[in-house]
């Protein structure tokens, strides 16, 4: 299992653009990838549980993935998140 | 021909037939179902026609409009292929052995109101995108038809309740000549779509969708708010007289949005816009500001729980200066009392507000608000053509006060290594009588004037502009102020100053030629008024319009002053 820990920082929060960009990148990955916050899990590979997730700005959320390809996943999502900008 | 009344949401005029854009009727019943793999099967086959049908408006929308547009489309993609969304669904049709349409709405409905519970305004606008892909999904459940804009191909006029984000989104321009709609208002989604595609609309009509059908003709009239339903043929002829007219216009205002303002007789001046925040900056350069002549500060201030910070303020400023590349952009400081409070500034009930404690009166009480105003506008200094204006200036002293304070503020700032501007020019709103009068000794010290006439006129005429039954002594043409005007003027220019305006009457078309005779330097007005302003000074010879001037000087009523412009200039 794979995880790795961001905070939202940009003040939008992670909206619909990056959201979607996310779920097309983990959708082909046949390891089960989930977004978790304190109060929620999020499969990656679902628009309306990642939007419903509401990551605003200052919230801390975990990636977790498991599944036979979850290094090359975790790679590529990982560089994806970072390259929005709006994490840290 | 029937005629119906709306909000003028999108200015311009259109003539074509009726393209009703209505949501077909998507009821259903609730019934339970025998063979739950053929119910699967039917869903699967309704998600996969929505999927087809939503690349195909994200392809089309993406060649007609642009990637930006497009982008909804692909969110939308991705809602119809979720698999936390259809896995639910063929799990409710298993589990209850209900039909999919039920299964559909109730598992949509649960993530709508998801969404629509967030208190986050942008997600919460997100339900609609929801809904919107669902119902595609139940029109294919039950056969029915979705009108589909992107297949437009001969020119319409949308006619709709309102029109969602994905509707405005796959309107095309060559198609879709104007739009009218039953809801809505000037600021709602449809109405900021129809300006930003520049089509005529008006909207909020109350009866649209009831009182048009497909194929009617129609005239959409965004100046007036008019909507005729299969109008006479006189009438369609004066209306293409209006559009002609109002091509002609445009695109003699086209040519003018970069050009300099130069009167018939080679003489420039000035033409700015008034703001009141950073977001309006986008109206100001298409509608070819060359500067800002009043920036309204105050509005930084309202509607909000505490005092903005310094950076706060600071990145605002710096916005408005780095927007406008270099072009002067005046910034009046805090104008707060008279009609506008703070909750956060508990301000003593006065008796006569407008001639209370507020403006430069209150800054120079409450410094602490000033410096930290004056601070931020120092630091932006660096990132455009900043000058630093204080309202309400009645005394030399009150200018002399804060103009100390600024220059305090800025050697603080430069001891402590941060960069300040070295070209900030200082100067003053012109709208109280004593300083008018006094201009000329003012002019020794100020960098400029900017006459703010609308309380310049109410403080000459002793006449509150809020007070109804006194209106008609609010009298912008009365020689009495004109005469204040060229004393302003003509004070800074014999200390190489200049004089700009910054009032309503500044793009008021009968005033304006008076305001070029009197040698006025910047005009300063509403973004929208600019154009036509810079196209009326480009027919008037300031030689004539300085005769003019000097005639209505010596007039001695505001109705024989406007008399006289209207007939030199007509």
């Amino acid at each position: 299992m794979n995880t790795k820990q961001f905070t939202a920082v940009d003040p939008q929060g992670i909206h619909a653009r990056p959201a979607s960009q996310l779920v097309a990148a983990a959708t082909p990955f046949a390891s089960s990838i989930e977004l978790q916050t304190e109060q929620r899990t999020a499969n990656l590979k679902s628009i309306l549980e990642v939007m419903g997730l509401a990551l605003k700005q200052g919230l801390i959320f975990t990636l977790q993935l498991e599944g036979e390809d979850e290094e090359q996943a975790f790679t590529a999502l990982t560089n994806l998140i970072s390259e929005t900008g709006l994490v840290q | 021909m029937i005629q119906l009344k709306g909000i003028a949401a999108s200015d311009g005029i259109a003539i074509a037939k009726a393209y009703r854009l209505v949501q077909p009727d998507l009821t259903f019943t609730k019934i339970t179902i025998q063979d739950i793999d053929a119910e699967q099967q039917r869903l699967v086959a309704a998600l996969e026609k929505t999927e087809e049908e939503l690349a195909a408006i994200q392809r089309l929308t993406h060649e007609k409009l642009g990637e930006e547009e497009a982008a909804i489309f692909g969110a939308h993609l991705l809602v119809v292929k979720d698999p936390e969304l259809i896995g639910p669904i063929k799990q409710k049709i298993a589990d209850e052995a209900v039909n999919a349409e039920y299964a559909l709405s109730e598992i949509s409905a649960m993530f709508v109101s998801l969404f629509e519970n967030m208190d986050d305004e942008y997600m919460s606008e997100r339900a609609a995108d929801i809904k919107d892909v669902s119902n595609r999904v139940l029109a294919h459940l039950l056969g029915v038809h979705i009108p589909n804009p992107s297949k437009i191909s001969e020119q319409v006029i949308i006619v709709a309740n309102d029109l969602t984000p994905s509707e405005t989104a796959q309107l095309d321009r060559n198609f879709v000549l104007g739009f009218t709609t039953d809801i809505g208002g000037r600021t709602s989604h449809s109405a900021i779509m129809a300006r930003s595609l520049e089509i005529p609309a008006v909207v909020g009509t109350g009866t649209a969708t009831t009182s048009i059908q497909d194929g009617d003709l129609l005239i959409v009239d965004g100046l007036t708010g008019d909507v005729l339903v299969n109008p006479a043929e006189n009438v369609v002829a004066t209306y293409r007289k209006k559009v002609e007219n109002f091509t002609v216009q445009q695109a003699e205002w086209a040519t003018l949005l970069h050009g300099k303002t130069i009167s018939k007789d080679g003489v420039q001046v000035e033409l700015a816009a008034n703001i009141g925040s950073p977001n309006d900056l986008e109206g100001v350069l298409r509608h070819g500001g060359e500067g800002i002549g009043l920036y309204r500060t105050e509005f930084l201030y309202m509607g909000r729980e505490n005092l903005p910070s310094e950076d706060e303020q600071f990145t605002a400023y710096k916005m408005v200066l780095e927007g406008m590349e270099g072009k002067a952009v005046v910034i009046r400081t805090l104008d707060i009392g008279g009609d506008k409070n703070l909750p956060y500034l508990p301000l003593q009930d006065e008796m006569n507000p407008f001639l209370g404690h507020r403006a430069i009166r209150l800054c120079l009480d409450h410094q602490d608000i000033f410096r930290t105003q004056l601070r931020a506008l120092l630091r932006a200094s660096n990132y455009g053509n900043l000058k630093i204006m204080f309202p309400m200036i009645a005394t030399l002293q009150e200018f002399r006060d804060a103009k100390g304070i600024l220059l305090e503020e800025k050697e603080n700032l430069l001891a402590k290594g941060v960069a300040v501007s070295e070209q900030i020019e200082i100067g003053i709103m012109v709208e109280i009588p004593s300083t008018a009068v006094m201009a000329d000794i003012f002019a020794k010290e100020v960098d400029f004037f900017s006459i703010g006439t609308n309380d310049l006129i109410q403080y000459t005429m002793a006449a509150d502009r809020m007070n109804e039954k006194v209106s008609y002594l609010y009298q912008p043409y009365n020689p009495a102020i004109l005469r204040l005007v060229k004393i302003v003027i003509d004070a800074a220019h014999k200390e190489k100053k200049w004089a700009g305006m910054c009032g309503e009457m500044a793009g008021d078309e009968y005033a304006v030629p008076l305001l070029l005779g009197l040698g006025l330097d910047e005009f300063s007005m509403s973004a929208t008024s600019i154009l036509k302003t810079r196209s009326l000074i480009k027919k008037l010879a300031v030689a004539d319009m300085q005769a003019l001037a000097t005639e209505a000087l010596q007039l001695a009523t505001s109705d024989e002053v406007f008399d006289k412009v209207k007939q030199a200039v007509n």
